[in-house]
């Protein structure tokens, strides 16, 4: 019976070694400050910050650029337009 | 107007120039340190958004009950205006929200709408383009929801519980934080400038339109 008691302890303490040992470090209060967080858990902001910037640049100048060529096209088309209307009334 | 474009084009590209520098020497915000810093360009995108909205929305309204056609030209170029500060406007909140909150997005009620009020004016210029004859009153109606829209998606954050940050914020910036409070009026001033001057440039480009159009009309008859 004492034999039976023992083996039935020491199973359950042999399960609870690793049991326990996967348990993540508490903290008092259920928040931890980030600075105290691995690196493999924090984000650098410095990349979304630049990213943030370059990409207003790059939109920008994208908008602006389809502008010009929207601008350019319009343009072409009118001075194409009024070349037609001038070799039409020389003939 | 044309002799006004010049020297303005110019302010603004030194302002803008200027900005990150400002921004750099802007004092840091306690919780979100560096990443805050995305707050300047970001909230100056919503009030220059704010203004094209607003032009988008008068402009529509004189369109469809006056029958302007100078409306209807400003009413589309306000429209495009709108639909690029608010794609700057949603990424960057992305941008700041992922190191912020820890998320990309969240559905809830200030991302939604600012959302839906881009999809507005996506919408709007999906009828221009593809909306064939009569889609300009079609559009000028859509201008006219979206910008009736627009006052919904500011004060989201009063009246529903958001993620966001209220409006209180930036209201009490000029007393809790001076020096954050100027950066964000200098990159504001900034923006609007340039709002304007997108909308100078876009309204050239539809009055070219316009005139190509008669000269189409003209060699036809």
């Amino acid at each position: 019976m004492l034999r039976r008691l023992l083996t039935a302890v020491l199973s359950l303490l042999l399960i609870a070694v690793p049991v326990l040992a996967q348990q993540p470090p508490t903290s008092p209060d259920g928040f931890v400050p980030v600075d105290t967080l691995p690196p493999s858990e924090q984000l650098a902001a410095g990349p979304f910050l630049v990213g943030a910037y370059v990409f207003f640049l790059l939109l920008m100048m994208f908008y602006l650029w389809t502008i010009w060529q929207r601008l350019g096209k319009v343009e072409s088309e009118m001075r194409e337009l009024e070349r037609r209307a001038l070799k039409g009334q020389g003939r | 107007m044309r002799k006004l474009f010049i020297p303005a084009f110019a302010l603004t590209a030194l302002l803008f120039a200027y900005s990150p520098l400002a921004i750099a020497n802007a004092p840091y915000e306690s919780t979100m340190l560096l990443v805050q810093k995305i707050f300047y360009y970001h909230f100056a995108t919503w009030m220059a958004l704010t203004v094209a909205v607003t032009v988008c929305f008068v402009s529509s309204g004189i369109y469809l009950f006056k029958g302007s056609a100078w409306a209807d030209r400003m009413g589309f170029a306000a429209a495009e205006v709108t639909v690029i500060f608010g794609m700057f406007g949603l990424v960057s909140g992305s941008l700041w929200g992922r190191k912020a909150w820890g998320v990309w997005w969240q559905w809830d009620a200030r991302l939604t709408m600012a959302f839906l009020l881009e999809l507005i004016f996506i919408g709007y210029l999906l009828v221009r383009k593809y909306g064939g004859p009569g889609s300009e009153k079609l559009a000028a109606a859509m201008g006219i929801f979206g910008g009736a829209t627009a006052p919904f998606v500011y004060k989201s954050v009063d009246w529903w519980r958001t993620i966001h940050p209220k409006t209180s914020v930036m209201t009490s910036l000029g007393e809790t934080s001076p020096g954050m409070w100027y950066v964000a009026l200098l990159c504001t001033a900034i923006f609007l400038l340039m709002s304007g001057l997108l909308l100078a440039l876009r309204m050239r480009l539809e009055t070219l339109r316009a005139g190509l159009d008669r000269l189409y009309l003209a060699a036809e008859d």
